[in-house]
């Protein structure tokens, strides 16, 4: 492995425990709401109780009139604060309709739950009260809730469109190919799913403080964000507030999973309201406003059809998807489909495609990135598909992905949408995945258990995933319009006192970056990890980044980190050649230090190069002082993790309910730098992929209603839902980075969902059921179960 | 989520909080363990303006053998019944039923007699006490009343509790029979959670038993007389199917 080839003793791949978490368990991380701002105004948000309706009037005399109160605003009075609405930063193609969305509605609200007047208060609980007594009158108009009914434009979310449809996007290299595998094919598999809408739950709310700073009109913003530096740029055009006048902290950040990859109306919001007011401005979400104002994921209706020839081989595949963009576009919202468009033939040597996306506006929560955005919503409709064509052809799951397998002689592949997949091994990790899991004892207790007609049916089920990630290559990033770059910047320097300190541009909110981080410095430097500061998610101490999403740290991030490491031991090494009067290729590092080769007590410790590097008293002539060096990393690739995972379920036929017995993961993330942080990412992970199939479902009535609100309504699960997680891996290096690594952030949630689907279907296989919407409820169970009926029971 | 406004007064004595409860009339609320009351109070469902903590009348925590029926405090927790070796000796399907509330948080906070009071349909430990037929110990200005399960519990949210009255005491009667349905000389009680407004005795189920049918067919008629609402979790079409199947199991489970 190359870390390791660079000579130094390798802490790199070890299972080292995180440097993050003492901090966080003993409760001594600050979130923003643990900030201490002396005199900041706390504001309330007075939200839409309708999916769609005009806006009358605003009175905020009442809430005015409480002793408190600071000042109210109607979105009218706010108009003029904006310089631009909330940005989009990902018009997926030229004609993509965007309507303007302001952080405070001002004619119209078009989802329950969006802004339309802002209390500001001297306390959150006189906020709370100030914001219910804000009286607005609205008409109330149709709801646009059916993704269906949506796309046919019977009623409207922004008349002035004319239309709900947002934008089509399509990816059909070859339209000739695809029609004559479908003219040729044996056996043909045409799927309809049900992406329902979820809600990220992080463990902290969003939060937000805008802090004036005391002259020169500038602002420090606090949020609870996974970009930082991102939501700096768009704060500056969106408030018409210079870049150098603003600064974007993000402190300890409780878990994010896309949701806090945006930029959102509450973060514009405050900081107007700190310039207006001239005053620290704050506020922080709660439970209930997170499940309506915090973007929801997934949110599509997919349509996936397999040609295949007479053994199963699959010839060609044809997507097309209804994807629901919710009210209005945030941040990335358009293009979240579009990060699973070139992976709808799975894991598969698939040589004809075609795909086509219908972005529809609907009165809802607008959606966005979560955990996986776009390939879990890929990686489903493949994995149950296969499925189905494994069904049609009369062959085991097992098999009929065999067949189809990109093989492993073809890296690099180049895929039929275009993309070049790095490495894999997808036979292998399948192969590995059935032995953990005891394939064949699990389809012989099966079948033991349908002979003595048992009421508690096993399934088990399979996903075979791969998925693109670390993004990205800025020229892709370009190619599919989005509006910025995917490189990702490092700094690092060791301190006159031998202290590494490591600046980076991504933003951790629970993946243990400080700990990563460090690792690779200190494997590189021959340090301990202990040695290593690790800056983060300050604009002002770390100017340059793209950020945290996509799993793109590792590979983005932590390659940028390795590299400026590789260049300060160089110029370590010139220094120390220098001083020693030796050649530098007669130099030896060990443990920190460089030796002579033959004769180590002619030795520079690390430390002492970077004081001479400080004093600059004897440097190499035209060698600048100081032991620094930044490098901004732009990957030439994506990584393309892999891996099956095995689901194993029981179901009970007379209460619907299914219960997960076992679930097996083999995961190929390339290199790791930590083991337990990768187990801990695909374990998070994977429950979260669960839950989507098992017990997640934002609800909307037929007025546009959100009913999962609260915790009580909407099940996210806790350790006492999940099995233990049996976790196995291979690993097969990326080509397209130094380390070798891939990413790992979304790959549990990416395969999970799939394996657990299969496996409730496979185990209702004696009642003739062959799909089921999610989740899977133990109503839904039951219905299916009998809907199909009893007497079709084999 | 931020309740509305409210004083708060934590009270040393029964009385104390009877007198409080005199004074402020349902403007007061009383706070045991409060795991239903200020998830109530955070969506503004619950408004009371005096909240009395009466989480600290120690004196109200016990489990204690009475002769014929075990004697349970009022704010006795729910981990407290869980590991009690009275009831797992003489009343065990309380303690089980108690180790199946929530999770460890929940049952370090939440009393029985909250659970009793709050009157949810959905909360499990009062459709228990309603199978075992259980009596209520009840204090108010005129001194102390019992009363007996099956008319405790008169609406969604609504008991015999007067706003002015204290729980104090649970008093069930000895059940040696582990499973969802309690077994008592003879007679079968099986009561039904979330099966209508209030926990429900499953009457047509007992009669079937006492006239001698089998558990299948006494099972089968679980769900007669009840009007189940339907929610995000179930239709009353399948909570009625599902009534018939968990009471079956149940008393299969008590049988064996
Ligand atoms: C996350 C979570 C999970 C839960 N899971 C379950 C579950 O699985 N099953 C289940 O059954 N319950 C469950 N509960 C509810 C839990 O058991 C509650 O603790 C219990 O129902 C109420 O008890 P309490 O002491 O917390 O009452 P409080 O919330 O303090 O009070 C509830 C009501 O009773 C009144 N009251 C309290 N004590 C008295 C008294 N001595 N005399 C008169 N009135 C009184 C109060 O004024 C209030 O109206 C759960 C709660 C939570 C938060």
């Amino acid at each position: 492995m190359t870390v390791a080839d660079a000579g130094v003793a390798g802490v790199v791949g070890t299972p080292m425990t995180r440097r993050e978490d003492p901090g966080l368990l003993s409760g001594e991380a600050r979130f923003v709401d643990d900030l201490v701002v002396p005199g900041a105004l706390h504001v309330g948000l007075v939200r839409s109780p309708h999916a769609n309706a005009r806006i009358r009037s605003v009175d905020t005399s009442a809430a005015m009139a409480l002793p408190g109160v600071v000042a109210a605003f109607s979105g009218a009075d706010l108009r003029d604060e904006w310089a631009q609405p909330l940005p989009c930063a990902w018009p997926v193609t030229p004609e993509m309709l965007n309507p303007a969305h302001l952080p405070l509605a001002v004619e119209h609200a078009r989802y329950a739950g969006d802004a339309v007047a802002a209390v500001v208060a001297e306390s959150a609980y006189v906020a709370e009260d100030a914001a219910a007594l804000v009286a607005v009158d609205y008409d109330v108009l149709p709801a646009v809730v059916d993704l269906e009914d949506a796309v046919a434009d019977r009623a409207l979310v922004h008349p002035e469109l004319s239309t709900n449809t947002a934008y089509t996007w399509e990816l059909t290299p070859e339209p000739e190919a695809v029609e004559r595998a479908f003219a040729e094919a044996v056996h043909t598999v045409s799927e309809r799913y049900v992406q329902q809408r979820l809600i990220p739950e992080a463990m902290e709310p969003r939060g937000v403080c805008v802090v004036p700073q005391p002259f020169g009109d500038e602002y420090t913003v606090y949020s609870a964000t996974q970009i930082p530096h991102i939501l700096k740029v768009m704060l500056g055009l969106s408030l018409g507030v210079a870049e150098t006048k603003l600064r974007v902290v993000a402190p300890a950040v409780g878990g994010g999973f896309g949701s806090k990859l945006n930029v959102y109306a509450e973060e514009l919001l405050c900081a107007a309201l700190a310039r207006r007011l001239k005053r620290p401005v704050r506020w922080n979400e709660d439970r209930t406003e997170n499940a309506q104002a915090t973007i929801q994921g997934r949110g599509q209706i997919q349509h996936i059809e397999l040609a295949a020839d007479g053994d199963g081989k699959i010839r060609a595949v044809r997507v097309r998807l209804l994807a629901d963009m919710g009210a209005y576009l945030q941040l990335v919202t358009p293009g979240i489909p579009l990060l699973g468009a070139f992976l709808y033939h799975g894991a598969y040597d698939v040589p004809a495609y075609s795909f086509v996306c219908t972005g529809v506006f609907t009165t809802k929560t607008p959606t966005d990135a979560y955990r996986g955005a776009g390939r879990p919503e890929a990686t489903y409709a493949i994995e149950r598909a296969i499925d189905a064509l494994a069904g049609k052809v009369g062959v085991d799951p097992a098999e009929i992905r065999r067949r189809n397998f990109i093989p492993r002689e073809a890296f690099p592949y180049s895929s039929a949408p275009g993309l070049v997949f790095d490495s894999g091994d997808y036979e292998g990790s399948l192969g590995k995945a059935l032995d953990l899991a005891g394939y064949d004892d699990l389809r012989a207790e099966q079948r033991a258990r349908r002979a003595r007609g048992s009421t508690r049916h096993l399934g088990v089920g399979l996903s075979s995933y791969v998925e693109m990630c670390g993004l990205a290559p800025s020229r892709v990033l370009a190619s599919l319009n989005y509006s910025a770059g995917g490189w990702e910047a490092a700094t690092v320097r060791i301190l006159p006192t031998g202290t590494a300190q490591v600046v980076t541009g991504t933003s951790p909110h629970g993946q243990g970056h400080v700990t990563s981080w460090s690792m690779i410095v200190a494997d590189k430097l021959g340090i301990s990890p202990d040695e290593v500061e690790v800056l983060h998610s300050d604009t002002a101490v770390a100017p340059h980044g793209m950020d945290t999403y996509g799993s793109r740290s590792v590979s983005v991030g932590g390659t940028a980190v390795f590299l400026a490491a590789e260049r300060v031991l160089t110029k370590a090494r010139t220094i120390a050649a220098h001083q020693l009067e030796v050649a530098e290729e007669d130099l030896e590092l060990s443990g920190g230090t460089f030796a002579v080769r033959g004769s180590p007590e002619r030795s520079m410790a690390l430390a002492t190069i970077a004081f001479e590097a400080f004093t600059a008293h004897n440097l190499p002539d035209g060698l600048e002082p100081t032991l620094e060096a930044s490098v901004t990393w732009d990957p030439p690739n994506f990584t393309f993790p892999f891996g099956t995972h095995v689901a194993v379920v029981e179901v009970d036929e007379e209460t619907g309910r299914v219960d997960l017995v076992r679930y097996v993961a083999v995961d190929d993330c390339g290199e790791q730098v930590n083991p337990l942080i990768v187990e801990g990412q695909v374990h998070g992970g994977i429950v979260q992929g669960v839950a989507q199939a098992l017990w997640e479902e934002a609800v909307y009535d037929q007025d546009g209603n959100l009913l999962t609100t609260t915790l009580t309504d909407y099940l996210v699960p806790s350790a006492a839902e999940v099995p233990s997680i049996e976790v196995g891996r291979t690993v097969t290096p990326s080509p397209t980075n130094p380390m070798g690594v891939k990413g790992v952030g979304e790959t549990g949630t990416i395969a999970a969902t799939p394996a657990v689907m299969n496996a409730v279907i496979d185990a209702l296989a004696p009642f003739g059921v062959r799909d089921l919407d999610m989740p899977a409820t133990p109503e839904r169970v039951w219905h299916a179960i009998r809907g199909i009926g009893q007497e079709g029971r084999q | 989520m931020i309740p509305v406004a409210f004083d708060y007064q934590r009270v040393s004595s029964v009385d104390e909080a009877l007198g409080l409860l005199a004074t402020h009339g349902d403007e007061a609320k009383l706070l045991a363990g409060g795991h239903s009351l200020l998830p109530l109070m955070k969506l503004r469902l619950a408004v009371p303006s005096v909240l009395v903590d009466v989480g600290r009348l120690h004196d109200l925590s016990y489990v204690r053998d009475a002769g014929d029926h075990v004697a349970i405090g009022a704010l006795t927790r729910h981990r407290d019944l869980e590991t009690s070796e009275l009831l797992a000796a003489q009343v065990p399907i309380l303690a089980h039923v108690a180790g199946q509330v929530g999770d460890p948080q929940v049952r370090h906070r939440g009393t029985i007699g909250g659970s009793l009071a709050h009157g949810d349909p959905a909360s499990d430990l009062p459709a228990v006490v309603l199978a075992l037929g259980g009596t209520l110990v009840a204090r108010g200005p005129g001194g102390e009343r019992t009363i007996e399960a099956r008319s405790f519990f008169e609406g969604f949210l609504q008991t015999a509790l007067g706003p002015d009255e204290l729980l104090t005491e649970i008093r069930v009667p000895k059940a040696t029979i582990v499973g969802a349905a309690a077994v008592r000389n003879g007679t079968t009680g099986v009561a039904l959670v979330n099966m209508g407004s209030t926990p429900l005795r499953a009457s047509a189920t007992e009669a079937a038993l006492a006239a001698g049918a089998s558990i299948g067919d006494a099972a089968a008629v679980a769900a007669e007389g009840t009007e189940p609402s339907g929610d995000l979790n179930a239709s009353p079409d399948f909570r009625r199917h599902l009534a018939t199947v968990l009471v079956r199991r149940a008393l299969e489970e008590a049988a064996s």
